[in-house]
């Protein structure tokens, strides 16, 4: 343990810490604090339990005096997993020293001092590759790009667009000169960048920043040959901002705006107001609190859930991917997506829309491809938009809930097609809960550029290989999954859409049935699979079985490590 | 009934599909004496609508292609017609107006409801469900409970069943004094008895207690029941209704009774709200479910201000509180609310279900739905308005009922033999009137109209297709199926019934079904299984390439489609929503013409399987002339290029 760390920790153990987990029975054990976790052991003979906390995923923490003048303490732990635990701590300053030691390993700033940099399981090597593919790798497989589209490397240096990965594909009738001052017209740097090509008929969704045009409607020849070479002189696109056009035009005023068609001859612009920011903070701030409601009251929780909003956000985000998609798929016309800034709603749209249209993005890996190239790669600021959940009292800075919300919208889509996704949703439970906070490198930072200078790549793993590892994949398979060319078209019906229950009522009974109601699942698909083998492969299968149910009962446990 | 009819067909009708913006489709319409039925053209596909499930039909205002008629139907089903004419229109209006309003009990559809059964094998039929096995099979008779003869001939009480249990300590002045105390005089008579704990679920309705009234038989009933479970000294009186109602009930010499007159009761209201309120609160329910596209705003304060859930979440408390009290403190109970035939079956059953694992398979629930509802004497007839009556005495009692345990269903997905499809049907057939069963409002009723010989049974049927019925994540030995069920009653947990109330908006529902994929999976596993036996039987020591072999050419083995076996095919009603929000980019213009036309022809597909009638291959005979269909085709189709130009600038600030 380096010195840092161990300036914050002044009582590294206490005994006689009584743990209270939800659904569980009160523990008795002993405390531990290290460098990134809390470590609770239960003091028994035969199978003691083990809870191993990721500090980091503390959001926020409650601490009280209890007991015959305050002799004793309680600290309540609220997780970014919205799991709530609590600790009665024995002695007034062991129970002090422990809650500051969680304050500040908590919200360690600097991210090579994070866990992921820390985190050397036996079974991985930092030798392995990390992440999945890359704009090279997709271009190169995509022989149908190569006659009008070009890898390039104008942002070798990151100098173009700090948030943009090093290659990108743009169309090759614009050269890298053409390309650096479309971006000097575009806000961070983010000129518009292919992110999707239909194979079916060849259009392709693109996504960017805003355009600077400022209250006097400033132009950029480059930034409009740019999007013309796009799409073929007889064709049009589409422009999908994801904000109100009041908006669009107040942007101006700051600067900003959007694409005139004046000067945007072939292209039609059309606004789908989609809240981002703060806005989509306090949502999820509100849905979790009516979660945690103990108010019997039907029309209290009904009209909590309203107030929140957060359905509507899933809503409006399924929605404009399904405009999105229509576009592409049936009136046969590329689309450039973008907003503000073209790191949240922008990406939130053009992953969804290749939900939808792409069957490739719907396999296991391909998902994660697509979270890859549209989120990691795209350059969402994970740092900032994750630093807390939804029970954090700090002031609110640029935390949003923008993939959080990508991964309801997905869930959604597999309750309406539950044989389209390879997935499950134990995945979504598992990309929600290390966005936050992980034993991984792959959220760690803002963008590439980032990554690079803190040399995340070379000091820690990769979530996404992690989880393609056979023995971990089979976790979060889904059983049902059945492969299909076709697009899914999501009904966006208030009816069709319902709140995430394995999410946001993760930690309550209600998610034990549903846990219960998924093993069935496996038990039936698995039983076909033993039956349909000859006799000589079952034990195979069966004992692959056994440990997938072994598995299964320690989740409880993994999911907090 | 053909004479009401004044048009018996009317061609080039148009069919409009209301969840998408997909053409019509065009076709004849035909009315017979108990269906409504329209033939498409193009595929020939059959929408058939029974009269008895229509609950209102509209004439709405012109427009160019024709005169529009909508009907809604008590299932939730909504069909808008265009007729060329307005006198066709009218004719079909007329009609259809009185044929949907059935006079007396012998015009309904079950009497003339012919399949090819005989004589035999309606009684039998009719045989299938016992309710003295039932009783037995809950542990009564025994040495504290007996059947009474008390009621034969209805005598006593005619809205109760024949066959009652009564505690042996209660004698027949007892019971006879203790009926004349009570509402309709449905005095304290056994619903549920709890083996385990030896507690009983007793249901009644109020006491004429008034201000100050007593009756020393009512009491003593109650004791007499409060002492056939050794395993207590107390009993609760559970009235369900809010303590206002119930005060207000005294005015009228009826009420609620008064602890110090009983020995060692304890007494609770529940506050379930009255048959008024609840068909209101459905009302309203209904339109939210039926706005034509609202927002998730709108549809959740609508679903708030309905107060729908909050009645569902009161109904299953209540019987979550019966449940514990019989099965964790084996107290017994009595249940009343006012006549002890709405409320109190809700709850009876309700936690019947809650307590016994067999209420909660297929064979179960319609013995519990036979002995709750049907026996004691829920005013089916009244309550769904089987015959033209006092609309004030309609209330969606029974859809309480069934919403909670599909609620329960929602809560504990591998503790119920039944799936969602098995309540919908049942609700279908409570208002279709196509088997007797839920015809009349009392035993006594049905005896006297000749139910059983005149009319068929509805449970066999159902039996006979349980293959769709059947939840594939039921498993007898689950911890979940085992036991009493302690449902969670936290708002959260209760949902829209979406499988009910949308039923036939297709485009709302999941695009591919867990279930038939779960019971395609099991069928499969299932004929592996034989197969391997049959085969490790013939070929034992022969070589297993042979085998192998086998299992791939049965692997893709057809499975069974009954009536509700939709295609779980993706490509079904599976086509982009109104993501535009009325700002519409472009319609399918671009579509290919082929698959326009496989879209159509799937969603007739669809409609056929769902919203005919299930048992149409029985049909009555008198059908119209189905060989003449017109070839008209005329009919354009409504056209979807308004391409609006949403880009300029300006016009696009105004939008926001």
């Amino acid at each position: 343990m380096t010195m840092e760390f161990s300036e914050h920790i002044k009582t590294a153990n206490v005994d006689d810490v009584v743990l209270k987990l939800p659904l569980r029975p009160a523990l008795k054990g002993t405390l531990c604090v290290t460098a990134h976790h809390l470590v609770f052991s239960e003091r028994k003979e035969e199978g003691s339990y083990q809870l191993l906390l990721l500090l980091r995923s503390v959001d926020a923490i409650e601490k009280r005096m209890t007991g015959l003048s305050g002799s004793s303490g309680t600290i309540v732990i609220k997780c970014k997993d919205l799991r709530i635990l609590q600790f009665d701590i024995p002695g007034m300053e062991e129970c002090l020293n422990v809650a500051s030691s969680i304050e500040a390993l908590s919200s360690l700033e600097s991210v090579t001092e994070l866990y992921p940099f820390f985190h050397r399981p036996r079974e991985l090597s930092l030798s392995e590759p990390w992440g999945l593919s890359s704009p090279q790798q997709q271009y190169a497989q995509t022989e149908r790009l190569w006659d009008r589209w070009r890898l390039s490397k104008v942002n070798r240096n990151f100098s173009v667009c700090m948030s943009y990965p090093r290659t990108v594909i743009v169309p090759c009738a614009i050269d890298d000169i053409t390309l650096a001052k479309a971006a000097s017209f575009r806000q961070g740097g983010r000129f518009p960048v292919l992110c999707y090509y239909h194979r079916s008929n060849g259009m392709v969704i693109m996504r960017s920043s805003q355009p600077m045009t400022g209250a006097n409607r400033k132009r950029c020849r480059e930034d409009e040959l740019l999007l013309q070479a796009a799409i073929d002189e007889s064709e049009m696109g589409y422009i999908i901002d994801t904000r109100s056009a009041q908006q669009a035009q107040q942007a101006r005023m700051a600067g900003g705006g959007f694409e005139s068609k004046a000067f945007y001859h072939h292209w039609r612009r059309l606004h789908r107001h989609l809240e981002r920011g703060k806005v989509l903070q306090e949502s999820l701030i509100k849905l979790v609190e009516a979660c945690g409601d103990p108010s019997q009251n039907m029309d209290r929780w009904l009209s909590k859930l309203e107030n929140s909003k957060w359905l509507s956000h899933v809503h409006s985000a399924l929605s404009t991917a399904g405009l999105v998609a229509e576009c592409v798929e049936r009136d046969g016309h590329s689309v450039l997506v973008h907003g503000f800034e073209g790191t949240d709603t922008t990406l939130l749209v053009t992953s969804l829309a290749q939900l939808i249209l792409d069957p490739a993005s719907r396999t296991f890996r391909g998902f994660l491809q697509l979270l890859e190239r549209e989120w990691v790669q795209a350059g969402h600021p994970f740092r900032q938009r994750c630093a807390h959940s939804a029970h954090s009292h700090a002031r609110l800075r640029q935390e949003c809930p923008a993939f959080l919300l990508l991964l309801d919208a997905t869930w959604q889509l597999g309750r309406q097609f539950p044989l389209a996704l390879e997935f499950s949703e134990v995945l979504l439970l598992r990309l929600a809960q290390d966005a936050y906070a992980s034993d991984y490198g792959t959220f760690l930072c803002s963008s590439e550029q980032e990554r690079c200078a803190l040399q995340v790549k070379e000091n820690t793993h990769c979530l996404f290989q992690f989880l393609l590892r056979r023995e971990e994949r089979e976790k979060y398979v889904n059983p049902l999954y059945e492969a299909t060319d076709l697009a899914i078209w999501p009904s966006v019906h208030p009816q069709s859409l319902q709140l995430w229950t394995g999410l946001f009522l993760r930690w309550t009974e209600y998610a034990q049935t549903m846990d219960e109601a998924r093993e069935e699942i496996w038990t039936i698909v698995k039983e076909r699979k033993e039956t349909d083998r000859p006799k000589g492969c079952a034990h195979t299968t069966l004992s692959r079985h056994d440990s997938f149910t072994n598995v299964e009962n320690l989740m409880d446990e993994l999911t907090v490590l | 009934m053909m004479e009401h009819i004044r048009l018996p067909k009317v061609e080039r009708v148009q069919l409009a599909d209301r969840s998408s913006s997909r053409r019509a489709q065009v076709g004849t319409l035909y009315l017979t004496a108990f269906h409504t039925i329209f033939v498409d053209n193009e595929v020939h596909n059959e929408l058939w609508v029974l009269h008895s499930l229509v609950c209102n039909v509209e004439k709405l205002s012109i427009t160019s292609c024709g005169y529009p008629l909508l009907i809604r139907c008590k299932n939730f089903q909504v069909i808008q017609l265009l007729i060329p004419k307005e006198n066709d229109c009218n004719d079909v209006f007329v009609s259809l107006l009185r044929l949907s309003r059935t006079e007396r009990y012998e015009e309904l559809y079950c009497f003339s409801f012919m399949p090819n059964v005989d004589k035999a094998a309606r009684g039998q039929a009719w045989d299938f469900l016992n309710l003295k096995a039932e009783y037995n099979r809950m542990g009564v008779s025994n040495k504290l409970w007996h059947t009474t003869s008390v009621n034969r001939e209805y005598r006593v009480c005619d809205t109760y069943p024949a066959d009652l249990y009564v505690p042996k300590s209660a004698s027949l002045p007892v019971i006879v004094g203790s009926s004349r105390f009570r509402s309709k005089g449905r005095f304290p008579t056994l619903s549920y008895y709890y083996r385990e704990t030896q507690a009983v679920i007793c249901r009644s309705s109020q006491p004429l207690s008034g201000f100050s009234a007593r009756c020393l038989e009512d009491e003593q009933m109650l004791e007499a029941i409060m002492k056939s479970n050794p395993g207590s000294r107390f009993m609760y009186v559970v009235d369900t209704r809010p303590k206002l109602n119930a005060m207000a009930n005294r005015a009228t010499g009826k009420g609620y009774e008064n602890e110090d007159n009983y020995t060692n009761i304890k007494f609770q209201f529940i506050g379930i709200e009255n048959i008024h309120v609840m068909r209101n609160s459905q009302q309203k329910l209904i339109e939210v479910s039926d706005l034509p596209s609202p927002s998730m705003g709108e549809f959740l304060l609508g679903l708030e201000t309905s107060d729908w859930l909050k009645h569902i979440k009161s109904i299953l408390a209540a019987g979550t509180f019966i449940a514990k009290a019989v099965a964790e403190e084996g107290v017994s109970v009595l249940v009343h609310c006012s006549d002890g035939w709405d409320r109190t079956t809700q709850v009876c059953s309700l936690a019947s279900v809650l307590l016994d694992p067999f209420y909660r398979t297929l064979k179960g629930l319609m013995v519990l739905i036979e002995k709750d509802w049907v026996s004691f004497g829920h005013k089916f007839s009244h309550r769904y308005g089987h015959v033209v009556e006092e609309p004030k005495e309609a209330s969606p009692v029974i859809d309480q009922f069934l919403e909670c345990v599909w609620q329960l269903m929602e809560q504990f997905p591998c503790a119920f033999e039944y799936n969602e499809r098995f309540l919908i049907s049942i609700y279908n057939h409570v208002h279709s009137c196509h088997y007797g069963n839920f015809i009349c409002n009392s035993e006594k009723e049905r005896k006297d109209l000749g139910i059983r010989e005149k009319t068929h049974s509805l449970w066999p049927h159902l039996w006979k297709n349980k293959v769709d019925f059947v939840n594939p994540l039921f498993r007898a030995d689950h911890s979940q199926t085992k036991g009493v069920l302690q449902p969670l009653t936290t708002p959260y947990c209760f949902k829209f019934w979406r499988g009910l109330y949308n039923h036939f908006d297709r485009g709302l529902h999941p695009r591919q079904s867990v279930l038939d994929s779960l019971m395609a999976i099991k069928e499969e596993t299932q004929q592996l299984e034989e197969v391997l036996t049959i085969y490790q039987q013939k070929l034992a020591g022969v070589g297993r390439e042979q085998a192998n072999d086998l299992f791939v050419k049965k692997h893709g083995m057809k499975n069974s489609q009954g009536l509700w076996a939709e295609p779980t095919h993706i490509r079904l009603a599976n086509s982009p929503q109104d993501y535009n929000g009325g700002n519409l980019v472009s319609g399918p213009k671009d579509l290919l013409p082929q698959q326009r036309k496989t879209n159509l022809d799937l969603s007739l597909f669809g409609d056929t399987s769902e919203s005919s009638d299930p048992d149409n291959s029985d049909q009555e005979s008198e059908g119209a002339d189905f060989s003449c269909h017109s070839c008209s085709g005329g009919a354009s189709p409504p056209s979807e290029d308004s391409v609006k130009d949403p880009d300029s600038d300006d016009p696009a600030f105004n939008n926001a």
